[in-house]
């Protein structure tokens, strides 16, 4: 490993906590706007975060205009951070913030240490929904996982999981389980998920159960894990009521993100609703001055090409900061939604903030529309109206962010709504 | 054969724990034998850590002094071991008029226990001292010296103190059979046969199959399984207090109480079983523990689950602890439910009292070892925020288990203590890793690497 810079207490213009696609790409967009003295701090052994142990294609398409397997995009967004002038400190957790002093407390073996900043971005991404959060009840044999720890377990430990898989969940990220279960030789024994159809891309889908022939069980609850020190099976219920017992030695508990909000959160930032992560405005500011949040935290769980455009457009809004704090504004509306739509991002409304990153606002739905169409509404008049391509849970939609300089900053909060 | 030891104790959990490191204390050459892999594997780890009074027991009962003398003792012996306690206080709920006419019969019963501090509540004090609880408490009783203690780290020390003082711990040894001869006990393990004067039987889910391999027959254990729901720690900021409700004559009900690790728990349900195994959750015992604790605290159900587990309690048909001591050298310890962590100390003085009674020669050790057990609670300094220790050893700032801020330090010391992690529960045990809220998502492969690794290292 090179020799890494070592903590001290010190005074920074930004930290970046997280040294993922979205915190690497802001590092990097910071050395281009000439801001130096940024430092970005990350809890493992190496940055890059997910995209690390995620060893399949697919990565880089909207940032760099080109696909890349993941630890290579990884590699590549760090190195290039670092080219820029930014420092990188690894094996570093933050433990606690102070949003109004803008001091953060890190332990790393070199010491234990406060920093102080100008400016602190906190992007420290999601996680997926484990087991016991999903209130999935049994035992507690050895052999469940979640995609994180089995993707870690077989490309950075070359471990195996098992023989026999079920996955639980049918979103992108499901079929990523499957290709690193297969990397593991480790055979599909079912997918599952309780909607009524899968949540990826229909080429993912078909694909991946024509080459390694297991069946998408769809409307199936898993109600219970069996086995006393290793899974012994899966039992699962279908819309009809009816139980079965899938036979497997391991379960692999698959998307249902969460924003790793407990920076956020002890910070005293408002938090959104809906994603549960940091309210942010559309330069990705939170509710504290002199805070930013970017990539995941934010929006559980986009791609990580569009975690890293979010880090790409938070530059300026920090450069601006920079250059006059006592100007920033201190007052926002909110963006509230309403019908089956789990979250907006952004979703703060102060009176200067105009464009979003990529000129997009992400909005998740919590059920499957058909060309869904939205419109966003401020007390009687309606800001902005448009279909969308699609509704489909546990997958962002994006969509214009014109309106945003229709909103009157004196009005009542808007409102995001699906139109029947 | 092989040695013969003074007394062989059966059960490594909390009590069996307490009475061997007693006894070792007292000059005796001591074997504890545990069926598990582990010390603590069995109702000592899953409970709800609460550190009782004894308040609310029966008055006139053993378990009624042990109660209160253990928790006494836990305050007493926490130098020499270094266990956390919070003396948070409890607060009855009393939530309908039946339940607000019993506080009454409650106060009377802790005096009847010797316990004059507990303090009534109206409904508007109630809110002031637990302003989250949900709508509709009518009143209650505050209990100051009820409070939290940490189970696992208890058990882990006791353990450490016995191995440290010269006792023998033989781990997967379930015993399967026993026989006498020549004045002694000899017990069949399933690991080798041991020899012992003395037989202790506080083998506690099994201390009714333990008894009758004695040649006894006194009583019968009923599990009661109880089952929780541990929240995130994003959580603990909403509570103050263990809140508890106004018990019926089966069950103390469900209970809503922080705990020194720095979570929240909701639980326990009671549900008298026949399978001493049945140690798994299930989809009604989690929902009802949900409706319950949306009534007490509506902004806890809000909080993202962090675990969910179940453990037994060791009852049985009579309404007290089940102890003897027989003249064939045998101490019958069974039937200690749900209070025996908060008994346990009080419990091995007993022992120890009725042992040397009955002549077994002993002779406090002159300088005992003692060995502070790792800080687990939030309540005290962590390693991971101990500069002058990690400056000291930077495998103290390497943190591996992100959510519950383990440390490289922390999981090699564990790995490498007196009385070993030998898998990850013993490891999750001994250091809090892998039981935060991201369940081993980013840090679940490294440990169970460093687990098989250390433990293989351990046993070469």
């Amino acid at each position: 490993m090179p020799d890494l810079p070592q903590p001290t207490d010190e005074d920074v213009d930004v930290v970046i906590i997280g040294a993922g696609p979205a915190g690497l790409t802001l590092a990097h967009a910071l050395g281009e706007l000439n801001i130096e003295n940024v430092l970005v701090i990350d809890r493992d052994t190496q940055p890059g975060g997910v995209p690390r142990y995620s060893d399949h294609h697919g990565y880089g398409l909207r940032d760099l205009r080109q696909p890349l397997r993941g630890p290579i995009y990884a590699g590549h967004l760090a190195l290039r951070a670092v080219k820029g002038g930014a420092r990188i400190m690894t094996e570093a957790t933050v433990t606690d913030i102070n949003a109004t002093k803008r001091t953060i407390e890190v332990t790393a073996p070199s010491g234990r240490v406060t920093i102080k900043a100008k400016v602190i971005v906190i992007a420290t991404g999601c996680r997926e929904r484990p087991r016991a959060a999903r209130l999935v009840p049994g035992t507690r044999p050895a052999g469940v996982f979640t995609t994180g720890w089995l993707q870690r377990l077989v490309h950075l430990q070359h471990g195996s999981p098992g023989k026999r898989a079920v996955i639980v969940g049918a979103e992108h990220v499901s079929y990523s389980a499957v290709l690193t279960l297969r990397h593991a030789k480790c055979s599909i024994v079912a997918m599952v998920t309780e909607r009524s159809r899968h949540d990826s891309f229909t080429a993912f889908n078909i694909g991946a159960r024509a080459r390694w022939r297991f069946p998408l069980l769809t409307q199936t609850t898993v109600t219970g894990i069996l086995g006393d020190h290793q899974v012994a099976g899966v039992q699962i219920q279908d819309a009809k009521g009816r139980m079965k017992v899938l036979d497997c030695d391991n379960v692999i508990f698959t998307g249902d993100w969460i924003s790793e909000n407990e920076l956020a959160r002890r910070a005293g930032l408002v938090i959104d609703p809906g994603t549960g992560g940091p309210a942010v405005d559309a330069r990705l500011a939170t509710s504290a001055p002199g805070i930013f949040a970017i990539g995941n935290v934010l929006h559980p769980a986009a791609t990580a090409d569009i975690c890293a455009l979010d880090g790409a457009h938070a530059a300026a809004g920090i450069a601006d900061y920079l250059g006059a704090p006592g100007s920033w504004p201190t007052r926002s509306l909110r963006l509230r939604t309403e019908g089956p739509i789990d979250w907006v991002s952004p979703n703060l409304l102060p009176p200067t903030a105009r464009t979003a990153a990529r000129g997009k606002v992400l909005v998740q739905f919590n059920e499957r529309r058909r060309l869904p169409r939205l419109e966003i509404v401020q007390g009687g008049a309606r800001l902005w109206s448009g279909y969308v391509p699609w509704g489909i849970p546990t997958r962002p939609v994006p969509i214009s962010d014109s309106w945003l300089a229709a909103v009157s900053a004196t009005g009542p909060d808007p409102i995001l709504r699906v139109l029947p | 054969m092989e040695q013969t030891f003074d007394v062989a104790v059966i059960g490594g959990g909390a009590v069996g724990c307490a009475i061997a490191s007693a006894l070792v204390r007292e000059s005796l050459q001591v074997v504890l034998l545990e069926a598990a892999v582990d010390v603590g594997a069995g109702t000592s780890k899953a409970n709800t850590a609460i550190w009782h009074t004894g308040f609310d027991a029966k008055p006139g009962t053993l378990e009624a002094r042990l109660v209160a003398r253990g928790h006494h003792l836990l305050t007493e012996r926490q130098a020499d071991f270094g266990w956390p306690l919070e003396r948070t206080g409890a607060l009855l709920v009393a939530w309908d008029a039946d339940q607000l006419s019993r506080l009454d019969s409650i106060i009377a019963n802790a005096q009847a226990n010797g316990y004059s501090k507990v303090e009534v509540k109206s409904a508007s004090q109630v809110y002031e001292l637990e302003p989250n609880l949900g709508a509709g408490a009518l009143g209650g009783l505050l209990v100051p010296d009820e409070g939290l203690l940490d189970p696992w780290s208890i058990v882990i020390a006791l353990a450490t103190d016995f191995v440290v003082n010269g006792g023998t711990l033989r781990r997967k040894a379930a015993v399967t059979g026993a026989k006498r001869a020549a004045g002694a006990h000899e017990l069949q393990t399933s690991t080798g046969s041991v020899r012992a004067t003395w037989v202790i039987n506080a083998a506690g889910l099994n201390s009714d199959v333990v008894d009758r391999l004695l040649g006894h027959d006194g009583f019968t254990i009923i599990p009661r399984r109880g089952q929780l729901i541990v929240f995130d720690k994003l959580a603990r900021q909403l509570i103050t207090h263990v809140i508890l409700p106004v018990p019926t004559a089966t069950t103390k009900g469900v209970l809503v109480s922080p705990t020194v690790y720095g979570n929240v728990l909701l639980g326990p349900t009671a549900e008298d079983l026949i399978d001493k195994s049945a140690t798994g959750t299930t989809a009604e015992g989690l929902a009802t523990l949900l409706a319950k604790g949306r009534a007490i605290m509506p902004s806890l159900i809000a909080e993202e689950v962090t675990a969910t587990y179940s453990g037994l309690r060791a009852a049985s048909e009579h309404s007290d602890y089940c102890y003897d001591a027989f003249p064939d050298q045998y101490v019958r310890v069974g039937g200690i439910r749900s209070t025996g962590i908060s008994s346990a100390l009080a419990i091995a003085e007993h022992v120890v009292a009725d042992l040397r009674e009955r002549g077994v020669k002993m002779a406090g050790l002159a300088a005992p070892t003692t060995v502070q057990i790792p800080n687990l609670a939030e309540s005290r300094m962590r390693p991971y925020q101990d500069a002058a220790r990690i400056a000291a050893d930077p495998a103290y700032g390497r943190v591996l288990c992100l959510c519950e801020r383990v440390s490289l330090g922390e999981v090699r010391d564990a790995l490498t203590s007196p009385v070993p992690a030998s898998d990850l529960d013993g490891l999750r045990r001994r250091t809090r890793a892998l039981a935060g809220r991201c369940q081993g998502f980013h840090c679940g492969a490294m440990i169970t690497e460093m687990t098989s690794a250390w433990s293989g290292h351990s046993h070469a």
